[in-house]
Order: structure tokens, then sequence, then C-alpha cells
């Protein structure tokens, strides 16, 4: 691609995304303000929201073509050489360095030597003994600013686009994602459509419900916003902008949680979300301030052709081989910056710059801790259950395609700045919140429970691909759980529409003939999250199996070459593998339970019926995608998408990396694993479904019995491993004896204090008063009694009569006269 | 003919005036003490008309007493209306009973 090509492509994806971004923001401040007028029952928000969001759709997928010819994936090629996933993702690498040396495991890759330079680059600097290319670690994106916010010298706060394949799908996901939603939504919040909206779950006293209009307008507004929010989060181009709509990601999950505001539980729920957030959110802010102060810079990469400008964090980190370039040994190691052209960077005292390894280390944990809050993981995920209390719709907005996408996404747009160490956290805290979210959801009953606590436990296992260095692995699971956990979302928000707001799994049962679509199309998401699959393995297609296999294949297949690498860390591998079963076992526990075996609540069962085709069509759409957005595996074209966005360091893998030398595996070992991953995580997901089968289909074992044999277990799961005790005992009641404290050291120091204080101010107000009237009084009563008699004395001199007057008047003449005549000195 | 001489005016002048203060004094009736003040306003005209002509006043005396003329209507005009309200409100001018604003 020639420079000027690749300026056009730029700027049409830029209008498209721009497009697609601030479309849900227009319907927003419309439905917001004309919703207001437009009354109770108008359906016009919801149309014109998802008119945004669907036209938003349109601009995504064109831009989606644009780039995929743009990177020249030949989509025919994708059926020509399933086996070769290294093939797929190294034409687009060959595109950026097309002099690059191959490592010996891509010379099987084909080399098209008609593929031009995107971020072109022939530097004439020598570097580490080869030809230096431009510093670009992202192989292929576009980057460039909207607004300067603010100016600091030479450094500045800018809005910024930066976009790549990852970008481009996310837009194409989360819009598609999203305009089902909305359209379902149209028939799932119908009831608020009134002036005098009944909620059932609010009693006042006198046994009475609480009567309020109905929201529909609102929810429509808040639902745009959200859109809005993400989209600018994806596009964004700096870390900072990043942080300000990851902020108002934040707040719509806040308003949109807190929709039925009246009810307690409610409103708790939201306020738990934002707080919970706002503590990774510390942890972000941390890690901003240490980019800002070391790089001077917030922006991801410089990817303008002729290498002017100044570069981004991840050339600043990054050599153009994608290594960290470091020096020294523990806390005294450190990183040294990049320049665009790929040598290292001078300062302006004419050293290089360099920043403290650990430093870096802090910056990346920081930002990492953000991604921990918006995205749910151990520690900080128990504001997503709760998040529940939020219309279905909303669940599945923000457990699918917004929200908590986002924390995995900033995961994998950051991987350039992670070290081993960070990596090696992520990857931890993936396993263990996988773990966590999969055995709590075995014994939850309430169905959007069930997919809320499925959903920590998938995000679990994106953390952990994209932590073991599988970062195609995580972000492909992210794609794909999007669609199968959306649409099981709006399955179950179907059942609890149909069922008239029961929630109860326990009150289900036997619903498949009442609501077919509804039920087949759960059973493809229920499918797909298994991971199950016919293995059997046909030529150009893979495997046969829904998306979540693929996905969650390449997952276990990642986090096995990296035990094997590094064999201190094993239990990264087995437990995401224990965990695929019991995902397999929970899901289909809850299918069987809701549409199958007898009904357990006769008045639930007979007035359950199927959504109408406004909620099923959604249903359809988004079941088709779950089953085949991944067809083709790793070296499908979902994947190869990806691929154009992997950072250059992520396919060669790395060896003894940072100062825990860790190991992480080269696409080519994650391939030489793939089959017998595959194999061990199909078993485990095979036994899990036929476990449930056995307990909640064919009745073979009474679920009740495994209860009571287990009981003290199953205590402890279903209080959730007593996070919200721990948390409670740990931060909630020492803040309530501190606060007890300090009330009682009001009450009896400063309240006293105050006390004798305003007694001493009202003896003196005594005291002066009596000053007042004694003196002050008396002296002004006086002097008014005293003219007042004065004036009555004088009264008697005003007799009225005129003629007396002229008498006077004459008499006074006269005596001036004789005054005059007697005294004036002649 | 001889000159009558400027004691002459003066002593008219001055019966004049006496005339009018003791009218004023006198009078009952409102139009009368008006009358009276009309007389003591002619008796200083005669003096300042004697004076303009036998001294070097020249003609400012007999403007003064234009001027006073001219006054002298402007307040017989008022004097007049307040009579007529006077009698309006009370059926009589006589000033004895205009004490309305004793204290």
């Amino acid at each position: 691609m020639s420079p000027d090509i690749y300026i056009e492509t730029g700027t049409t994806l830029k209008w498209l995304l721009t497009t697609a971004w601030l479309l849900p923001l227009a319907g927003f401040l419309i439905e917001v303000f004309g919703g207001y007028w437009s009354g109770r029952k108008s359906r016009a928000a919801a149309y014109l929201a998802v008119g945004c969001i669907a036209t938003g759709f349109v601009c995504s997928l064109i831009a989606l073509l644009t780039w995929i010819d743009a990177a020249n994936l030949n989509v025919s090629d994708i059926w020509q050489n399933p086996g070769a996933v290294a093939a797929a993702s190294h034409e687009v690498s060959e595109a950026t360095h097309a002099d690059h040396e191959h490592d010996a495991h891509h010379a099987g890759a084909e080399h098209d030597g008609d593929h031009e330079h995107v971020a072109p680059s022939h530097s004439e600097a020598e570097h580490h003994g080869h030809a230096v290319h431009g510093n670009n670690p992202l192989k292929f994106a576009f980057n460039g600013t909207f607004y300067t916010l603010a100016k600091f010298g030479s450094i500045q706060v800018t809005l910024d686009y930066y976009i790549d394949g990852l970008t481009v799908l996310m837009f194409t996901m989360v819009t598609f994602i999203a305009t089902c939603i909305h359209l379902f939504a149209i028939g799932y919040m119908s009831d608020e459509l009134t002036e005098s909206y009944e909620d059932h779950q609010v009693h006042l006293p006198g046994g009475k419900h609480f009567h309020r209009p109905g929201r529909f307008y609102r929810f429509f507004s808040f639902l745009s916003l959200f859109c809005f929010a993400m989209l600018g989060l994806v596009l964004a181009g700096n870390i900072f902008q990043v942080f300000i709509f990851w902020e108002l990601v934040g707040v719509c999950s806040y308003l949109l949680i807190g929709f039925y505001v009246e009810r307690k539980s409610a409103s708790t729920a939201a306020n738990k979300a934002f707080i919970m957030n706002r503590v990774g959110d510390f942890g972000f802010l941390i890690g901003l301030m240490i980019l800002w102060t070391w790089f001077g810079t917030f922006q991801f990469a410089n990817t303008n052709p002729d290498q002017t400008g100044q570069q981004g964090l991840f050339q600043m980190v990054r050599t153009d081989t994608g290594e960290i370039e470091t020096e020294g040994e523990g806390l005294n190691r450190v990183a040294y910056m990049q320049s665009l052209s790929g040598q290292r960077l001078m300062g302006n005292d004419g050293q290089a710059r360099r920043i403290p390894y650990w430093l870096l280390v802090v910056a990346g944990l920081g930002i990492f801790a953000g991604c921990v809050g918006k995205s749910a993981q151990f520690p900080l995920q128990t504001w997503l259950p709760d998040a529940m209390e939020g219309p279905t719709p909303v669940s599945a907005l923000v457990h699918s395609a917004t929200m908590v996408a986002a924390g995995v996404y900033l995961a994998g747009r950051f991987f350039p700045m992670f070290t081993p160490e960070v990596l090696l956290v992520i990857a931890y805290v993936g396993a263990i919140t996988a773990f966590i979210g999969a055995t709590i959801a075995l014994v939850v009953t309430d169905i959007k429970q069930v997919l809320a606590y499925s959903t920590i436990s998938q995000l679990g296992y994106m953390m952990l691909a994209i932590g073991v260095g599988g970062w195609l692995a995580g972000l492909f699971h992210l794609i794909t759980h999007a669609f199968f956990k959306s649409l099981m979302f709006l399955c179950s928000g179907s059942v609890i529409h149909g069922c008239h707001h029961e929630q109860e799994m326990t009150k289900m049962g036997g619903l498949y003939k009442k609501m077919p679509i509804t039920c087949w199309t759960m059973w493809i998401g229920v499918v797909a999250i298994s991971g199950l699959a016919i293995p059997i393995t046909l030529p150009y297609l893979g495997a046969i199996a829904f998306s979540g296999f693929h996905s969650k294949d390449a997952i276990i297949a990642s986090s096995l070459s990296f035990s094997t690498l590094n064999p201190t860390h094993s239990l990264l591998f087995f437990i995401p593998l224990i965990t695929a079963g019991i995902t397999a076992f929970y899901m289909h526990r809850m299918w069987f339970m809701t549409f199958f075996g007898k009904p357990k609540d006769h008045h639930v069962h007979e007035h359950a019926h199927e959504s109408p085709w406004v909620m099923c069509g959604p249903l359809l759409a988004l079941s088709f995608f779950a089953a085949f957005c991944a067809v083709g595996g790793e070296s499908g074209p979902l994947a190869k998408l990806l691929l154009t966005s992997e950072p250059t360091h992520v396919a060669g893998g790395l060896q003894a990396a940072g100062n825990i030398g860790l190991n992480l595996p080269s696409h080519h070992d994650i391939h030489e694993c793939h089959g017998q991953a595959g194999v061990m995580a199909l078993l485990a997901a095979l036994m899990g479904a036929v476990i449930a089968y056995l307990f909640y289909c064919k009745q073979a074992v009474d679920p009740a019995l495994v209860k009571a044999r287990f009981e003290s277990a199953h205590r402890f799961l279903k209080s959730k491993w007593q996070f919200d005790e721990i948390y409670d005992a740990m931060f909630t009641r020492p803040v309530h004896v501190v606060a007890k404290w300090c009330t009682g050291f009001d009450r009896e120091a400063l309240d006293r204090f105050l006390h004798s204080c305003a007694s001493l101010a009202v003896g003196i107000a005594q005291w002066d008063r009596k000053f007042d009237e004694a003196v002050v009084d008396r002296i002004v009563n006086v002097l008014g009694e005293v003219t007042f008699a004065a004036g009555r004395t004088l009264k008697g001199v005003q007799t009225g009569r005129l003629r007396q007057y002229v008498m006077f008047i004459a008499a006074a003449v006269v005596c001036l006269f004789v005054v005059l005549f007697l005294f004036l000195p002649r | 003919m001889e000159s009558v001489g400027l004691s002459g005016y003066l002593i008219v002048g001055a019966v004049l005036f006496v005339c009018g203060v003791i009218c004023m004094a006198t009078k009952r009736n409102g139009i009368g003490i008006l009358m009276g003040v009309e007389l003591v306003l002619n008796g200083a005209n005669l003096n300042f008309v004697a004076f303009s002509q036998h001294t070097h006043l020249g003609l400012d005396g007999q403007i003064a007493s234009l001027f006073v003329i001219v006054l002298a209507a402007a307040e017989a005009a008022v004097a007049l209306a307040i009579a007529l309200n006077f009698y309006n409100n009370h059926l009589t001018i006589d000033v004895d009973r205009a004490a309305d604003l004793k204290g």
C-alpha cells in the first residue's frame, strides 16, 4: 500500500468510525430532551435509538470491509490452508516488515512480495546489526488527532483516534450487538409505555405498590449514551481519552443498573458497581501519572508514514523487534526509550531517556487495576452479579459488548506496555477469577445470576489468555463471548418476560414447548460457551463447532504451551481446564432446569408464552453469529482480522523475559499444543455436559442428595465464596467502627466544646442586653421626652389667629426700627 | 407749580402702609386682609417710585415697583384661590375660623 492510499484509507476509516461513534450521542441528546415532551406512551425514542445505532453498524461494517480490503486479507485464501495458522498472521506481518528476518518457524509462511509497506519504513540507521524499519510495534494502524485539549510546552493532551483491526472489529461487534439489544428492548421494555407503571417490587406501607410514570424514553437515551461511551473508548487514540470514556461507561452503567431506582436493591447495586470501579480506577490513575511523568505523552503510537511527529507509548517502550531494551538488575534495572526511527531516544540533556523498570511494572499493574474493576476480575468481581438488578437488555449490553468488554479490550490494547511481571499477575488474576466465577455459578438458581457468574468466569479466561501471551486467544474469546453471552442474556430476558418476571429456575422447567425459539437459540449459546464440538476435522473448515469452541480452544492451547515453557506455573493450565468442565456443567444445568424436566410451578408454566417477534428476531440474528462468527478457528477470517493488530513481539514469543525470567509462548509453540489442548478441553466439556444431563434431565442422580452430601461446600459457594462477608468485615465494618468512634468524639468532645461556647455567648448576650436597656435606651428615651415636653410647652404660642400674627409682626417691625434708630451709629 | 418734594411722598407712603397693616390686623374677612396687603405693597411701591425720582437711583426703583405690581397680581390670584377653596370647605371666609392645624 502506498502512502497515498494509506492516508486515503485512514481518512475513510476515520470518518466512518467517527460517524458511528457520534450518532448515538446525537440520539441521546434528542431522546433525553425530546422524550420529555413526547409523552410517556411514545415509542419515538426507541426508533431513534435503533436508527442511530443501526446506522452506526452500517458505517462500522463498511469500515470493516474497507479494512479487509486495505489489509490485503484475501477472504478466499482462508479456505486454502487451514492448518497453517502462522501463515495467516505473517502475510500481514510481511506487509509491515518486508525485510524482517524470519524466525525458523516462520519459514513455511508464504511471502507475498506484492504487498507494499504499511508502516513505512526504511530508515538508514543501523540498529542491532540489521536494517531498521519504522518503530511501529503494532503492524498496521492509523492514528491522528481530532482536537487538542491542552498544551503544556511540548507535551499536550489531545482527543485522538487510533484505528486498527481490533478497533474496527470492536466497532462492528459493539454496534451489531447493541442494535440487536435495542430491538429486543423495544419488546422487553414495552410495559414502561404507560403513564402509571406499577413497580411490584417496591412495597409501600399499607400493602400497596409504588406507582410512577413509565420511563421508556429514558431507558433508550441511556442505552444510546452507553453505546457512545463504549465506541469512544474503542476509538480513543490515547490512554487519557480512554480514561475519559472509561468513566463515562461507568456512569452509564450506574444509571442503567439503577434504572429501577426506587428499589433499594437496585440503587445499592448501582452504587456498588460504581464504587468498586472507583477502587480499580485509583490504580488506573496511578498508572496514568507514571506514564505522564516519565513518557510525557498519552498517545498509543504514532503511525505517521513519514515518521515525523512525536512517538507514542508503545513505540517508546518497545524496539522495532518488540523487545524492551533494559540494563541492570533488580531494582536498579532501567528500560531505555525508543524513538520513531528505532534508536534510543535522547532527552534534552543529551542523555538517553530511560525509566526505572519497576516503575514500568507499577504503571502496567495500575492500568491493569482499572481493567480489574471494569472487567469484574478477582478481587473486585462482586459488583457484577449485583448488576443484574438492571433490566435484562442492560445486563446483556453490560456483559457482552460494553462495560466488561472495555477492561479486556484495554488489557489487549495496552499489551505492549505490559512487562512479563505484569502479564504473570494478569494470568493469575484471570485464572482465579475464572475458577471462582464458575464454581459459584454451579449453585445459584436465579437464571440471570448463572449468566452473571459465567460472565465473570469467561472474563477470567480472557485475562488469563492475555496474561499467558495468548493475545489473539484472549481477544478472540472477547468477540465470540460477546455474541453468545448477549444471546444468552437476551434469551434469559425472553424467558423472564414470558414467565412474567419470574427469574428463579427452580420455578421453571418444561418450557421448551412453550418457547421453542428461545429454547433452541439458547441451546446454541450454551453449546458455544461450553466449547462443545464434534471431534471430526473437516478439510477447510476445521472442527465442526460453534464459535466458543474455537476461542476457548485457543485459550487452553495458549495456557498449555505457557505452562510447558514455565513448569512452575502449571496451575495456569489446570485451572482453566477444570473450569472448562465446570462451565459446560453449569450452562447445561441452567438450560435443562429452565426448559426441560417437569414444570415445577404450574402457575408460571401455564402463563408462559413465546416472546413477540421484535424480541425473537434479535435472538435469531445473534444465534447465527454465536454459531458461526469464528468459523475456521484460528485460521478463519475473524482471527486473521485480529492478527492484523497483534503487537509484533507476540508472534515470536519471549525467552527468560523480565526480572522473573518468564517464557512466553510463540505462535509456533501454541500451535504445537493445539491438538492436545483441544482434545483435553473437549473431553472436560463433554464430561460436564453429560453430568449435567444425568443430573437435571435424566434425573439419574438427585441433585438434592449431592447437595446434602456436600452441605458445607454448597453453603460456601452459595454465599459466593464469602466475598461480600469478607469485604464487609474488612472494609465496611471497620469503617463503621471508626465512624462510631468519630461520633463518640463528636458527641463527647466537639459537641461539649461547642455547647459551652454557645452558653458563653448567651451569657454575654444577656449582660449586653441589660447594658442596652439601662444605658443606651435610657439616654434615647430621655432625649425623646425632653423634646416632647418642649414641643408641648411651645404649642401654646401657636394660637392660629391670623390677625394676632400680623400684630406681632407689626410690633416686631416697630421694635426693630426703634432699636435700629437708637443704636445704629450715624 | 412747585414740586411736592420727597418727604411728601414718603408721608403718603407711610400712611398707606400703616393703613394696610391696620386693615390686616383688624379685618376678619379674608378679602379684607387681601386688600390690606395690597395697601402695604402699594405704600412700598410709592417709596420706590419717589426714591427713583428724587435720588440717583434712576429707573431701578421704577422697575422694582413694576416687579412688586406683578408679584401682587400673582399673589392676589393665589390668595383668592385659597379664599374660594376655604369658602367651599367652611362656608365662610372668616380667618379666625382657619385654625384647623392648631395643635
